[in-house]
């Protein structure tokens, strides 16, 4: 069997070559003829009505070319925007604005020092108005009314579940345990900010849009419907995303900058580009996370988990800008019960306006799981040591058993599959759980904070099946269009968009896998959406669940269209042909055979009577159901008491994706969502004031980690293939960033118990955990 | 705004430009030279995604000053590849999956160069320290560093072998 690198081939990634030699094509690196820069004046208030804007004095200025306002697209009606939530946004206000660093005023310059020159030069009167940032405060009755058309800032309230019955399960429980949590509102800071260049051809009432997205198509299919009555028709719509500089899910929404960049293009007939500085990428961009939990979970005599049940508020700032499936306002928050059996929870979410930037984003998330895998894994952990059981040995008897897979979760999830007991175990013994026990208890006895923290999450993903999931009506399938060419290479175009997953390599390699082409001879195409097939997108893991699928299917269709061909090379009938990955033999006869490049050769050149030529094909992929990956991590801390810093001293992974296509890029994602992981349990977070200034919309403030902090991570596997996806995968990106803020949240926790500790919220900062030792009397100080 | 005539070589390469005093090395790297390699990742001097080596040290160029690189040597991240031979770095780098978007590899990897001439045989935690003034939000460093001890035994085979 010839070697083309098929799945589980740590082949080295075909996009390499070019970003190691600075040859990536970035959407800062686009230059067109004649273009020019879009610069954006921002608001310093949260809230406040806008009394004038002078731009005369901007206007002097060299290289100064023009302004877009609100009222120059209220002309158009175009000041306002739908969000993916349907939902309404500002592109440009003409009355107030909502939060701080809005945009305001659009600078269009010849070169990017004037266009910051006129930004700087503009003059905005401001009324200051009341400010709520709040979101519990934003529900009261007679709080500050953030959206002129609406009645309240209550956005919605959503619930799953049932009521009744958790209560009673609740009055019959022998221990409960309850808790606030608050998963902060964090930033996914990707390297590269956001941008566009809008490339309007007026004689061919043409729009070419390079933008840094996630999900172009959806894009064209979102321009070509807000923006049809003036003119933009989808068939000249062209989105191209080119090399994304890291995405997490902060590239799925529309922000305004893009649709001023379109606007200007379309009002000076020239091309727009328009780059975000960090500062406006943190201050203005989506956000993620921002939900304020509170969870209950009962347990009967022996220690199992008889009922769950959460209570939600959610901060969207001011509008609901998120991007989660239509039906599920909240996402699929519901995949809170867990790796855990029982069948009795309800849980509410209640959203709320407030004076903070729109969101938010499913950040390394499937929707939603990384705020439900912290509240239930922080609650399991809580009720274990309540009860004074190991959080280890309380998982065991309390997760879903292998036997129980197909496994219908208390809100209606069909868990396709999983073992659970096998990843904690394997987690366990890498880490020497037994004798880490041994040693804190020694640690304790001597004073010493040492902390041993699990999470044993379960993962939803690969959205989704279409009877359940769409954006904006648009179903959730993904797609793949397959070409092999008559030398036997071949051209695949997806309609997703890799943002570094490698998805040029991984994909290659599931075609490889099926019609046995080397991987290396299969170009990988994704993110024109003149070419690509329609697809939604990369984001929430779904790539390899759904466009990856695709790729096999598609290939599949390739290869019954070869068996024909090879039938009539081989002068046999196509049910006596065995394919083995490459070729196709006669039964019986294996020197009677014809290869895959043999037959794409004969598509073209020698094709039968009554079979079209060529040999391509399209499949548009609708799984059956999501993928369920889960994983056991489990994480050792020390906790110097004279500073309260938190040491994360091991930390070890087991995670299950089913079957891993490239087990190198596999890992790759492993070791980036973990310390993506890491980075929101003990660093990071974005906070306002109370007029909702924010602090930390730097690099300066807002502290990613360096090689410095970041933990050294200990990975291992278990395989569990999905039993619906074609190839058996799930899906990896996000499992490590869901996984790894509650295995170290509940190591400080563990570490603090015995003082009295139940819960910290994450970031479990050095200033935060030192005030709790002093609060317990457990500070060192001097 | 005044305008100045500076002259300096970048990879190897004799350029010239009449310049804004205030323009930023990074921008005449990227928008006059079209070296579009270098890259920026924010404007406070932290990501150092913009990083080049001028005269040998690495610096963040966007908080150089072009005229401050008049008549000074400047290495880019297109001039790490010689005679069609990779930089040991630049192997290391997709020979360990040292990138996955690819943004902060060229600063990442011209820091990495810089710190092997300094010091050829780093320690895990010297590599660390010392590309502490780079971030990177995908791979979590820890194939960066492969990467990098993959570069150090390279070069030092090719320092032990007579030319
Ligand atoms: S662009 Fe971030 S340090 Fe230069
Ligand atoms: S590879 Fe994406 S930021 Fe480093």
């Amino acid at each position: 069997m010839p070697d083309v690198n098929g799945l589980g081939h740590s082949m080295r990634r075909k996009e390499d070559p070019r970003f190691i030699r600075g040859q990536g094509n970035y959407i800062d690196d686009l230059k067109l003829p004649g273009m020019l820069w879009l610069d954006i004046v921002r608001s310093p208030y949260a809230h406040a009505r806008i009394k004038n804007i002078d731009t005369s004095k901007a206007a002097k200025i060299p290289g100064v070319l023009g302004f877009v306002t609100g009222r120059d697209l209220e002309k158009y009606n175009l000041h306002w925007m739908p969000t993916l939530m349907s939902d309404q946004q500002m592109v440009l206000p003409t009355d107030t604005v909502k939060y701080q660093s809005q945009e305001v005023v659009g600078v269009i310059a010849a070169d990017r020092y004037a266009a910051a020159d006129g930004v700087a030069a503009v003059e905005v009167d401001y009324e200051p108005l009341p400010v709520v940032v709040d979101p519990h405060q934003a529900l009261q009755p007679g709080a500050v009314k953030v959206r002129d058309d609406k009645d309240s800032n209550r956005i919605w309230h959503w619930e799953v579940g049932d009521p009744a019955a958790t209560a009673q399960a609740f009055a019959q429980a022998a221990t409960v345990v309850k808790e606030k949590i608050y998963i902060p509102r964090i930033h996914v800071a990707s390297i590269e900010t956001c941008g566009c260049v809008a490339d309007w051809d007026a004689a061919n009432k043409h729009l070419t849009l390079y933008m840094t997205t996630q999900a172009p198509h959806a894009i064209r299919t979102v321009l070509a419907l807000v923006a049809g009555h003036v003119g933009l028709s989808e068939e000249n719509i062209r989105v191209v995303s080119p090399d994304i500089g890291g995405g997490f899910g902060g590239k799925v929404p529309v922000y305004p900058g893009y649709v001023i960049a379109v606007a200007a293009s379309v009002l000076l007939g020239k091309p727009i580009k328009w780059i975000e500085d960090r500062s406006e990428n943190l201050a203005a961009d989506s956000f993620a996370r921002d939900y304020h939990i509170t969870a209950e979970l009962a347990a009967d005599k022996d220690g199992r988990i008889t009922a769950m049940r959460m209570d939600t508020v959610a901060d969207h700032g001011y509008s609901d800008a998120q991007a989660a499936p239509s039906k599920f306002p909240a996402g699929l928050f519901h995949i809170a019960t867990g790796s855990y059996d029982f069948q009795t929870a309800y849980l509410a979410v209640d959203a709320a306006y407030t004076n903070k930037p729109p969101g938010g984003v499913a950040y390394r998330c499937s929707f939603r799981v990384t705020e439900a895998v912290h509240a239930i894994e922080r609650m399991v952990d809580i009720l274990a040591h309540e009860r004074g059981e190991d959080p280890a040995a309380f998982r065991m008897k309390n997760f879903i058993k292998p036997e129980q897979f197909p496994y219908k979760s208390a809100f209606g999830w069909e868990y396709d599959s999983g073992d659970y007991h096998k990843a904690l175990r394997l987690a366990m013994d890498m880490i020497g759980y037994e004798d880490l026990r041994r040693e804190q208890a020694e640690k304790r006895a001597r004073g010493e904070l040492m902390g041993i923290g699990l999470s044993s999450f379960t993962e939803i993903v690969g959205a989704g099946p279409s009877k359940h999931f769409d954006i904006l009506g648009i179903k959730m399938f993904d797609s793949c269009e397959l070409r092999v060419h008559p030398t036997g290479k071949a051209i695949a175009r997806f309609g997703t968009k890799s943002q570094g997953q490698g998805h040029e390599t991984t994909y290659a390699q599931i075609i490889a896998e099926e019609l046995g082409i080397p991987a290396e001879h299969i170009k990988v195409e994704e993110g024109d959406t003149d070419t690509a097939p329609y697809g939604l997108g990369t984001y929430a893991s779904r790539s390899t669940p759904t466009a990856g699928a695709a790729g096999a299917l598609a290939a599949r269709k390739v290869r019954d269209k070869a068996r024909k061909i090879a039938a009539h090379l081989l002068e046999a009938a196509e049910e006596d042909l065995v394919w083995e990955r490459g070729k196709f033999h006669v039964k019986g006869a294996p020197g009677r055979s014809k290869t895959i490049q043999d037959i794409a050769l004969a598509a073209y050149t020698n094709h039968p009577q009554g079979l079209e030529a060529g040999l391509e094909a399209v499949h548009y992929y609708d799984p059956p159901n999501l993928t369920y990956p889960f994983g056991s991590y489990i994480c050792v801390v020390d906790i110097d008491r004279g500073t309260g810093q938190v040491q994360v001293r091991r930390f070890v992974a087991v995670d299950d994706c089913g079957v891993r296509i490239n087990p190198m890029i596999v890992e790759g994602q492993i070791h980036g969502g973990l310390t993506q992981g890491f980075a929101p349990a003990l660093m990071e977070e974005m906070q306002y004031d109370e007029n909702g200034n924010l602090y930390g919309g730097t690099f300066m403030d807002y502290m990613v980690p360096t090689a410095v902090e970041s933990p050294k991570w200990e990975v291992g596997e278990t395989v569990t293939p999905s039993p619906h996806h074609p190839f058996g995968a799930k899906g990896v990106g996000e499992s490590p960033t869901v996984g790894a803020p509650p295995a170290i949240a509940n190591a400080v926790v563990d570490a603090l118990w015995h003082l009295g500790v139940r819960h910290v919220d994450i970031p479990l900062t050095a200033p935060k955990i030192w005030e709790l030792l002093k609060r317990h009397g457990a500070a060192l100080e001097e | 705004m005044s305008t100045h005539h500076i002259q300096l070589t970048v990879n190897g390469q004799v350029r010239a430009a009449d310049v804004p005093a205030r323009l930023l090395l990074v921008h005449l790297i990227r928008d006059n030279f079209d070296l579009t390699g270098t890259h920026i990742g924010c404007d406070t001097t932290s990501c150092g995604a913009c990083t080049v080596l001028l005269n040998g040290k690495p610096v963040k160029a966007c908080t150089v000053l072009a005229v401050q690189a008049d008549g000074a040597d400047v290495l880019t991240v297109e001039g790490l590849e010689q005679g069609g031979q990779l930089h040991p770095v630049q192997e290391g780098f997709t020979a360990k999956h040292g990138l996955q978007c690819g943004f902060c590899t060229p600063g990442m990897m011209l820091t990495a160069v810089a710190l092997l001439r300094a010091n050829p045989d780093p320690t895990e935690d010297e590599i660390r320290w010392g590309i502490s003034g780079n971030l990177c939000r995908c791979t979590g460093y820890m194939n960066i560093v492969k990467a990098i001890q993959y570069a150090a035994e390279k070069l030092q085979v090719q320092e032990a072998q007579p030319a």
